[in-house]
């Protein structure tokens, strides 16, 4: 007579199925869409005339990317590596340089008296410029602002610019507005 | 001195599996709601470059998407590999984006139109001329708000 099989117990079945869900929820990363954003200027009206914006020279901070992914900074050519830091140090001007952004004293809410940087970055690209440079360049730009929020942040309110409340970023914002231009593209040079 | 006493047949009662079912109901639950299914089949391959900057998305019903690149491999017979612009489910051309983003703002109700967020989902070999294109469609259509969809990748 064969003995009888004796039946597995199943009560720790559900432990482990909880197990595996609990894992399966800390480990899943859900695919949110990331990405830089950006406003575009809005379209000229052809009925208004245009009448050039007069920004001084030493407020602009022209970024040109040629059809072999080379940049020219300000007439420079320069390194992707070095743009960040350069980015910084024309829109703070720390050592107040006739050719670097000009800065305007403004109020602003919780922050006070605060020297608001004039200068603004535009980003010019050829037709043939490959989109990863244009992303990279697109990136560390956006990087240099964001490192000089942080630093603003950090020495106002002793928080990460992250951690702060919507009020206090926005006036972080009014301190370091991002000014990136992407200008209107220009045709240079063929496909 | 036989202290533990053998029964006859097997110990243990049977367990009751009943809360089994619950258990896959949750998974299923779990599964379904995390899933996001894709709308339209992709015909570009569409490899987003890296980027370290980026900022998350947020609501999905106010983003419309313009993907970008070379079409796939099957397609390639058909559209060549010239990087097209891919806009619900078929190859489109430039004109076709401004009609795009009307019928994207008339789908939307009134207060969220100012809303809307084009994020450009452009393959990393593509040339930026398409992309120029792109945007300056996209301010003749004044849909101004727009985000360079990218991977996240963390700071060296």
């Amino acid at each position: 007579m064969p003995r009888p099989v004796p039946e597995i117990n199943a009560s720790s079945m559900a432990d482990i199925a909880f197990l595996l869900l609990i894992f399966f929820l800390m480990t899943t990363t859900m695919n949110v869409d990331t990405g830089l954003a950006r406003m575009l200027p809005p379209m000229p009206d052809p009925n208004v005339k245009q009448d050039d914006v007069e920004v001084k020279k030493r407020n602009i901070f022209t970024v040109l990317i040629n059809k072999s992914d080379k940049l020219l900074v300000r007439g420079e050519p320069m390194d992707l590596s070095m743009l960040k830091d350069k980015t910084k140090e024309f829109v703070m001007n720390p050592n107040n340089d006739p050719n670097l952004a000009d800065q305007n004293e403004k109020e602003i809410p919780m922050i006070g008296m605060y020297k608001v940087s004039e200068g603004v970055v535009s980003l010019q690209n050829d037709r043939g410029t490959s989109y990863e440079m244009y992303m990279k360049v697109q990136n560390e730009l956006v990087a240099a602002y964001n490192e000089l929020r942080e630093d603003l942040s950090r020495s106002m309110f002793g928080k990460s610019y992250d951690k702060l409340s919507k009020d206090e970023q926005e006036a972080i914002g009014k301190a370091i507005p991002s000014r990136i231009s992407e200008a209107e593209p220009k045709n240079v040079g063929g496909k | 001195m036989a202290r533990f006493q053998r029964k006859g047949k097997g110990g243990m009662p049977a367990i009751s599996t009943a809360s089994l079912p619950d258990i896959v109901f949750m998974l299923l639950f779990f599964f379904m709601v995390s899933t996001t299914l894709r709308e339209t089949s992709l015909m570009v391959k569409s490899s987003l470059p890296e980027a370290t900057e980026v900022a998350k998305l947020e609501k999905k019903s106010l983003v419309s998407y313009i993907y970008v690149g070379p079409p796939i491999k099957s397609m390639q017979t058909l559209y060549g590999t010239e990087p097209r612009i891919q806009l619900n489910d078929s190859f489109k051309t430039l004109d076709d984006i401004r009609d795009f983003i009307s019928s994207e703002r008339d789908a939307m109700s009134e207060s969220d139109r100012p809303l809307l967020t084009t994020s450009l989902k452009v393959d990393e070999e593509t040339r930026m001329g398409i992309v120029t294109d792109i945007k300056q469609e996209l301010r003749k259509a004044s849909a101004l708000k727009i985000n360079y969809a990218a991977r996240r990748v963390e700071k060296k």
